[in-house]
């Protein structure tokens, strides 16, 4: 019998008497339970979630049920099929034991795999000072449990709200904020909303939007005080520069932490950024070798990506939960020739002030923009992102159609400033630099990151977290 | 009912606005919120809305599918 039938007829028999273990029950969980059985695979299958709800998505969180419009608990994942496995959810995994291939949990137990999917994904950086984390009314946002908290004290008509951290999430807080018509001040280190991940010019659109809709927005500033009456509750927070703000609500955007702390004796390459792992999903080991049986995906997976001059990518976006799952899956169960590399072509969008922002590639490997199409002034409009001269990102405001005109530029790598589109042209499309922050300058951290090669090199760092 | 709508591949056209306005709005001009879990009675309604979308951003749960009505 030759190597090659060897192989293949492992593979046959993973298929059927196989063990596969999901640590994480969400959106990239559940999807790759449900890739593994459409590509065949009728062994065991486990997952395990810390949360106890079943697979929820997260995106309308800080929309649709903060506004009040959708109850917390109504945004469970549709399911595009069975996938009879075990549920092990409200059950947190606490370790990895490689050598044994088995993943402990908090209550002891042990669950033993033959091929085991990491996607514990991320949570949110809580309040760096823990007394005043304490206080009520102070407010992360993640989980449906922290949005379904945060509605009801929105809906009890706060005097004002501080949102700290202008990124993504904490921009679409503010929208929602103002459309119950509440006070909200926006409290954010750097100089304008959004500039993480899109840069100083973007930035400061996305500023004046948020001023044209009645927000308070701070920019330059840190919140460094928390104070709570007597009760316990939060009634002032004290900014560097000074001021003091009488609010009833604080809610600390200030980005995520990945989850890895369960894996820390596994001898994994895991970082701040997450688990190292290579354009196929396999996990990398502390020592760059890549490991046979553990793969990973979703929010807490870092691959090196082609595009991006191979440095590893970090992406914390619906899109690549969904497709890394998929890749992940289908490499579990097939053997080496017939593996797939996943190589998303990042893509988001984010709802507030009544503009969709849509983008595609990694804006902030960019140092240039250019407005491409349309009209900032009626937030209305396309941008690209260059460097070196090639076009590497793209955003467009309430322009979505055009995104993947923009999409196709990026992935054949097409020069910068890219060729017209031909069409709703601005009269002034000169490149300028796109002023993105110094990464070392503390701000709400951007939802994508080139994380270099180290798993734990990190340009940027949170002085909050040390304080 | 579940639905999720893969807003990166949803353009905007809002053709599956008037055919579930219960579940599926435009917050301006472009961005779609919805109700990713309404009320079985609007199943009827969110399946034609799925059927129109010109990008088949809408996925519905497969137990949906098939069932036209209320159970």
């Amino acid at each position: 019998m030759s190597t090659s039938t060897l192989a293949s007829d492992l593979v046959t028999s993973f298929k059927t008497t196989g063990r596969i273990v999901i640590v994480g029950a969400s959106l990239a969980g559940l999807r790759a339970a449900e890739a593994l059985r459409n590509e065949g695979f009728t062994g065991k299958l486990t997952l395990i979630g810390d949360e106890k709800q079943e697979p929820y998505d997260r995106p309308p969180l800080s929309k649709q049920v903060l506004k009040g419009w959708v109850p917390a608990d109504h945004t469970l994942l549709p399911r595009s099929r069975d996938i009879d496995a075990e549920w092990r959810l409200g059950v947190a995994a606490t370790g990895l034991d490689r050598k044994k291939k088995t993943v402990r949990l908090v209550t002891g137990e042990e669950v033993p795999f033959d091929r085991l999917l990491i996607a514990t994904g991320v949570r949110s950086r809580p309040w760096f000072n823990k007394a005043e984390a304490e206080l009520e009314g102070l407010f992360t946002i993640r989980t449906s449990d922290d949005a379904g908290r945060l509605q009801t004290a929105l809906a009890a008509k706060p005097r004002r709200v501080l949102i700290i951290g202008a990124g993504f999430i904490g921009s679409e807080m503010a929208s929602v904020c103002r459309e119950l018509g509440l006070d909200v001040t926006v409290a954010e280190r750097a100089d304008a909303p959004l500039v993480g991940a899109l840069g100083g010019v973007i930035g400061k659109v996305a500023a004046e939007m948020q001023r044209d809709h009645g927000v308070d927005l701070r920019t330059g500033v840190s919140v460094e005080k928390i104070e709570g009456d007597a009760a316990g509750h939060v009634r002032r927070a004290r900014l560097s520069d000074g001021t003091t703000l009488d609010v009833d609500v604080v809610v600390a955007s200030l980005g995520s932490i990945r989850n890895t702390e369960w894996l820390r004796d596994a001898g994994l390459a895991t970082g701040f950024w997450g688990v190292a792992c290579d354009a196929g999903c396999r996990a990398f080991d502390i020592h760059g070798v890549v490991t046979d049986n553990i793969f990973v995906a979703g929010d807490i997976a870092r691959a090196p990506h082609v595009l991006y001059e191979y440095q590893f990518l970090s992406l914390e976006h619906w899109d690549n939960a969904v497709s890394g799952a998929a890749v992940a899956a289908h490499n579990m169960v097939s053997l080496e020739p017939d593996r797939k590399p996943h190589l998303p072509l990042p893509s988001f969008w984010s709802g507030q002030f009544g503009v969709n922002i849509k983008g595609v590639g990694v804006q902030s490997f960019g140092d240039q923009v250019v407005i491409t199409q349309g009209s900032v002034k009626e937030r209305r409009f396309a941008a690209a992102y260059g460097k070196r001269g090639r076009i590497v990102g793209a955003i467009t405001f309430n322009h979505g159609k055009w995104l993947e005109y923009y999409g196709a530029l990026i992935e054949k790598s097409a020069p910068f400033p890219p060729p017209p589109p031909g069409y709703d042209e601005p009269v002034d499309a000169k490149p300028v630099p796109a002023e993105f922050p110094d990464p070392r300058t503390p701000t709400a951290l951007p939802t994508v990151v080139l994380t270099g090669y180290d798993p734990t090199d990190r340009a940027a760092s949170f002085a909050g977290a040390q304080a | 009912m579940r639905l999720v709508v893969d807003l990166n591949r949803c353009q905007g056209y809002a053709q599956c606005v008037p055919l579930a306005p219960d579940v599926l709005r435009l917050n301006g001009e472009e961005a779609l919120f919805y109700d990713p879990n309404p009320d079985d009675a609007q199943r009827l309604r969110v399946l034609r809305a799925a059927a129109s979308c010109p990008v088949q951003a809408i996925m519905v749960d497969f137990k949906d599918k098939g069932r036209r009505t209320a159970s």
